[in-house]
C-alpha cells in the first residue's frame, strides 16, 4: 500500500490510555498506567503530520526515527515499529513509561502549537509492548567474543545500560559494576513499580546479559576496588556512571526526628527492599497516618504517591508555584487523582516532635513569588508571619540530589566540578580511557540524557580503542 | 561466592563466621564494615568486620542476634552462602601511634573492638582492653584480646565475672589505679555504653573515639538513613564514620533514631521465630 495513500487525521483528540481506576491504584502497587489498545494506537499515530521536516526527531536525546515508527504504527506493522525504534533506542519500555516527553519530542511536534501534540510516548510505550514477540538478542554482531577489548561500566543505571548496549553491539566485552545488590540503578531504588514494573526492569537486563554483557553486583569501585585495579585487571576503558544518589537535606530544626526520611531513604526502602511487602520481605519502613512530602520533582510524586498505597493522607508542600513543578506532568495528574493534596508556596520552617521523639507536625510559612533566580524559575520568599502547622508523623524530604563522592574521594586524579565529575563534549574525564556520563556529570538530571550520555561515551571509547596502539591517550 | 567457610557459637545469642570474601579481605581496615544479606528478601545489614586474611581470601564477622536479619545470619553453617556482601565500606579507625590508648568494649562491641586494638598495638601503643558484658556466660573472646594487647580487664553486669558493675565503672577504677598518661580512648558498643565512656573521657580531656552503630540500608551514601549529628553537623555515618569523635556526637538522638523500628521489628521476629516452631 503507497504510503501516502493513508491520510492522516491531526484534528482527532488526543487518545488517552487506559489507567486503573484511583481507589485500585492506592490498594497495592499494580502498574497505573497501561498502554494504548491496537486501536487507540493506530488512531493516534494517525494524528501525526507526518512532517517532511520531523523536529521531534531532532528533539529526542537518542533521535528515534519517530516520524517512521509512527507510520509503521499506521500501517498496522507493530512489530516493525519497534525495530524501528531500536534502531537509536533499545529500551522503549522503559523510556515509554518514565521519559519527559513533553520537554522533548511532544514539545517539538509541529501539530502542538495548535492542537494536543502527538502522544509520541504512549506510541512508544506501546511498540514497546511488543518486544516479547522479537528473537533475544537485538545484537546482529556476535558480542563479548574472545580477544575483543574489556570495557568496565561504573553503575548498572540508565546511562550504563545504554553503553552496555551500545558496547555489546560494537563487540565489546563489557563489565558492569553496581554497589547494590540489584540493578538498573536510579530506575530500580527510584522508580516505583506502578510506574516501571519490575518484571519490565529484569527483562531489560537479561536481555542486555544475552548479549553477553555481564552484571558484578555488591562492588563498589572505590571501596571494593580501586579504579586504576579495573585497569589492572585487565579492562581497556571505565565509564563511570554512578548517578547523583546523595540525597540533599533542608538542614531544619527536627530533621533527624524519626518518621522523617530523605526520598532516597524512603523509596529505596520501598522500590528497592519492598518494604511496602513487610513482613513478606524484611525491610520495614514507617508508614504513619499523615504524611508531608517536600519537593516538586519526580522523587517527591513517587514518594507522595507511595505514602497514598501506605494509608497516609498525603500532602506535598512545594515552595514554587504549580507551574514551577518539575515532576512529569503525568505523575502530577496521577499524585491528584490518587488524593495527594497540594500545598503550593509554602516551605517548611521545622519539624516538631512528640514527646517520644517521633515527628508530630511540621511548621511551614507562606511563600511569595519574586525575580527569577539562577535556575530561571520566580524565586520564593518567605512572608513573615504566615506560619501554620500541618500534622505529619511521616516527613519525605525530596529536595533533589548530588553525586556521590565516593570514587571521586578514592582517584583524587579525577577532575571534579562542585562534586560532578568533569567531562568535555564526549564524555571524556581528566583521566586517559577513563569516561564519565549521566548524573554523576550533570548533577540531578533525567533517565533519557544519561542515555544520551551513555550512548556519547560509548561512541567515544569505540574511537579510544580503535586507534592504533601509538595514540593511547583518549 | 560469599561461602561460609567457618562457623562456631561463641554464646547462645553470638556466632563467630567466616567468610569466603577476597577482595574484601584484601582491602580492609580496622574499624570498616561489611553490609550483607543473609537471605534474598533479607534486609540489609551492617557488620564490623573482625579479622580478615588476604592470604586466605577471608573475612571474619561476628553477629549478635538482635532480630530476625541477626539471627537468620547467626544460623548460616558452612557450606552455605550469603546471598549478598558488599565492603569494605565506611572509612578506617584512626589507628595511629598515640602512645598509650584504652579501648572499651561493650557486647558484641568486644568483637569489633579486637581489631582496631590490634592495629593500635601493631602501630606502636601500650593498649589495654576493659570489655563489659552482662554476665560471665556472655565474655567472649577473650583468649584473642589477651593474645593482642597490652593488658585485658572484665565487667559484668551481675558480678559473676571480673569487676561488678558497668564498663564505665570498671574504667574509673582502672584510672583511678594508672594515673599514667592516657592518649586516647576507642570504645564500640551500645549507645548508652559510649555516652557513659565520652562523658567519663570528657572530664579526663582525653581524645575519645566512638564506632557508631546507627541503623543503615545502602550503607554507601546514598540515602542518609544512618545520618548522626556531630558536632551540631549532620554526618553520613556510611560515609564519613563510622568513628567520629565521640566528644561531638548526639548519642540521644542516635538512641532515639536506633529506636525506629524496635515495634516492627519486634513483630517480625516473632513470626519468624513462630514459622521456625521457636514458639509463638
Amino acid at each position: 500500500m503507497p504510503q501516502a495513500a493513508v491520510k492522516r487525521t491531526p484534528k482527532a483528540p488526543r487518545q488517552e490510555p487506559r489507567r486503573l481506576d484511583a481507589a485500585s491504584r492506592v490498594s497495592g502497587c499494580a502498574e497505573v498506567e497501561l498502554a494504548l489498545d491496537a486501536n487507540q494506537a493506530r488512531l493516534e499515530a494517525l494524528r501525526c503530520l507526518d512532517c517532511k521536516d520531523p523536529t521531534c526527531v531532532e528533539a529526542c536525546p537518542l533521535h528515534i526515527d519517530i516520524r517512521s515508527f509512527i507510520r509503521l504504527i499506521v500501517e498496522g506493522d507493530f512489530e516493525g515499529a519497534l525495530e524501528k525504534i531500536s534502531e537509536r533506542s533499545p529500551f522503549p519500555a522503559i523510556c515509554g513509561r518514565v521519559c519527559q516527553h513533553e520537554l522533548y519530542c511532544e514539545k517539538a511536534c509541529k501539530l502542538g502549537k495548535k492542537l494536543q501534540p502527538v502522544a509520541i510516548g504512549d506510541l512508544e510505550r506501546f511498540a514497546a509492548g511488543f518486544e516479547g514477540l522479537r528473537p533475544a538478542a537485538s545484537a546482529a554482531t556476535p558480542a563479548g567474543s574472545s580477544g575483543q577489548p574489556w570495557v568496565a561500566l561504573v553503575g548498572s543505571g540508565p546511562a550504563s545500560l545504554l553503553a552496555a548496549h551500545d558496547l555489546a553491539r560494537l563487540g565489546y566485552r563489557v563489565r558492569i559494576f553496581e554497589a547494590l545488590h540489584d540493578f538498573g540503578g536510579v530506575l530500580r531504588y527510584g522508580v516505583p513499580p506502578f510506574r516501571l514494573p519490575r518484571d519490565i526492569l529484569d527483562a531489560q537486563i537479561h536481555r542486555l546479559r544475552q548479549m553477553g554483557v555481564e552484571f558484578c553486583s555488591n562492588f563498589v569501585v572505590g571501596k571494593t576496588c580501586s579504579l586504576d585495579e579495573l585497569f589492572r585487571e585487565g579492562h581497556q576503558a571505565v565509564f563511570l556512571a554512578t548517578g547523583a544518589g546523595v540525597p540533599h537535606l533542608m538542614g531544619i530544626p527536627g530533621e533527624n526526628l524519626v518518621g522523617v526520611y530523605t526520598a532516597n531513604e524512603f523509596l529505596t526502602r520501598l522500590n528497592l527492599m519492598e518494604a511496602y511487602r513487610f513482613p513478606d520481605a524484611d525491610t520495614p519502613v514507617r508508614a504513619g497516618q499523615r504524611a508531608v512530602i517536600v519537593g516538586g520533582g519526580n522523587a517527591a510524586m513517587d514518594a507522595a504517591r507511595w505514602a497514598r498505597r501506605l494509608g497516609c493522607e498525603t500532602t506535598i508542600l512545594f515552595r514554587r508555584g504549580r507551574s514551577e513543578l518539575r515532576a512529569r506532568l503525568e505523575e502530577i495528574t496521577r499524585a491528584e487523582e490518587e488524593g495527594v493534596r497540594f500545598e503550593f508556596l509554602a516551605a517548611p520552617v521545622r519539624i516538631i516532635g512528640d514527646e517520644a521523639g517521633l515527628a508530630a507536625e511540621v511548621e511551614c510559612i507562606r511563600m511569595r513569588l519574586g525575580e527569577p533566580d539562577e535556575s530561571g524559575r520566580p524565586a520564593p520568599a518567605p512572608i513573615e508571619g504566615s506560619e501554620f502547622r500541618i500534622a505529619a508523623d511521616l516527613v519525605v524530604e525530596a529536595i533533589g540530589q548530588s553525586p556521590n563522592q565516593t570514587l571521586q574521594r578514592a582517584t583524587p586524579s579525577i577532575a571534579t566540578q562542585r562534586g560532578k565529575i568533569a567531562v568535555d563534549e564526549a564524555g571524556r574525564t581528566s583521566v586517559p580511557r577513563v569516561f564519565a556520563g549521566g548524573d554523576v556529570a550533570r548533577g540531578g538530571s533525567t533517565v533519557i540524557l544519561a542515555m544520551r550520555d551513555g550512548r556519547a561515551a560509548a561512541d567515544a571509547i569505540h574511537r579510544a580503542l580503535s586507534q592504533p596502539v601509538a595514540e593511547a591517550s583518549a | 561466592m560469599n561461602r561460609i567457610l567457618q562457623k562456631e557459637w561463641l554464646t547462645p545469642q553470638v556466632a563467630r563466621l567466616r567468610v569466603e570474601a577476597p577482595r574484601i579481605a584484601r582491602r580492609w581496615k580496622p574499624g570498616q564494615f561489611v553490609i550483607l544479606r543473609p537471605a534474598p528478601a533479607s534486609e540489609r545489614i551492617p557488620l564490623t568486620i573482625v579479622e580478615g586474611s588476604p592470604e586466605e581470601g577471608t573475612i571474619t564477622l561476628v553477629v549478635q542476634i538482635a532480630g530476625k536479619t541477626t539471627a537468620v545470619t547467626a544460623h548460616l553453617e558452612p557450606g552455605q552462602s550469603l546471598a549478598d556482601l558488599v565492603g569494605p565500606l565506611g572509612e578506617p579507625a584512626t589507628v595511629a601511634r598515640f602512645g598509650s590508648v584504652l579501648c572499651v568494649g561493650g557486647g558484641v562491641g568486644v568483637a569489633e573492638v579486637l581489631p582496631i586494638a590490634r592495629g593500635l598495638r601493631a602501630a606502636g601503643n601500650r593498649v589495654a582492653v576493659l570489655c563489659g558484658a552482662r554476665s560471665a556466660a556472655q565474655i567472649i573472646l577473650a583468649a584473642e584480646l589477651r593474645e593482642a594487647v597490652d593488658e585485658v580487664a572484665w565487667a559484668t553486669d551481675d558480678g559473676s565475672a571480673g569487676f561488678s558493675g558497668t564498663v564505665a565503672g570498671l574504667m574509673r577504677q582502672w584510672r583511678g589505679e594508672r594515673p599514667a598518661r592516657l592518649d586516647a580512648v576507642f570504645c564500640i558498643g551500645p549507645v548508652p555504653m559510649m555516652q557513659a565512656v565520652a562523658e567519663l573521657t570528657r572530664l579526663w580531656a582525653v581524645p575519645t573515639f566512638a564506632s557508631l552503630n546507627p541503623i543503615m540500608v545502602d550503607g554507601t551514601g546514598m540515602c542518609g538513613g544512618c545520618r548522626v549529628t556531630v558536632g551540631g553537623q549532620v554526618r553520613f555515618a556510611c560515609v564519613e564514620g563510622p568513628e567520629f569523635d565521640a566528644h561531638q556526637v548526639d548519642f540521644n538522638e542516635l538512641a532515639a533514631r536506633n529506636r525506629a523500628y524496635l515495634e516492627l521489628e519486634r513483630r517480625a521476629f516473632e513470626r519468624h521465630r513462630c514459622r521456625l516452631g521457636l514458639g509463638c
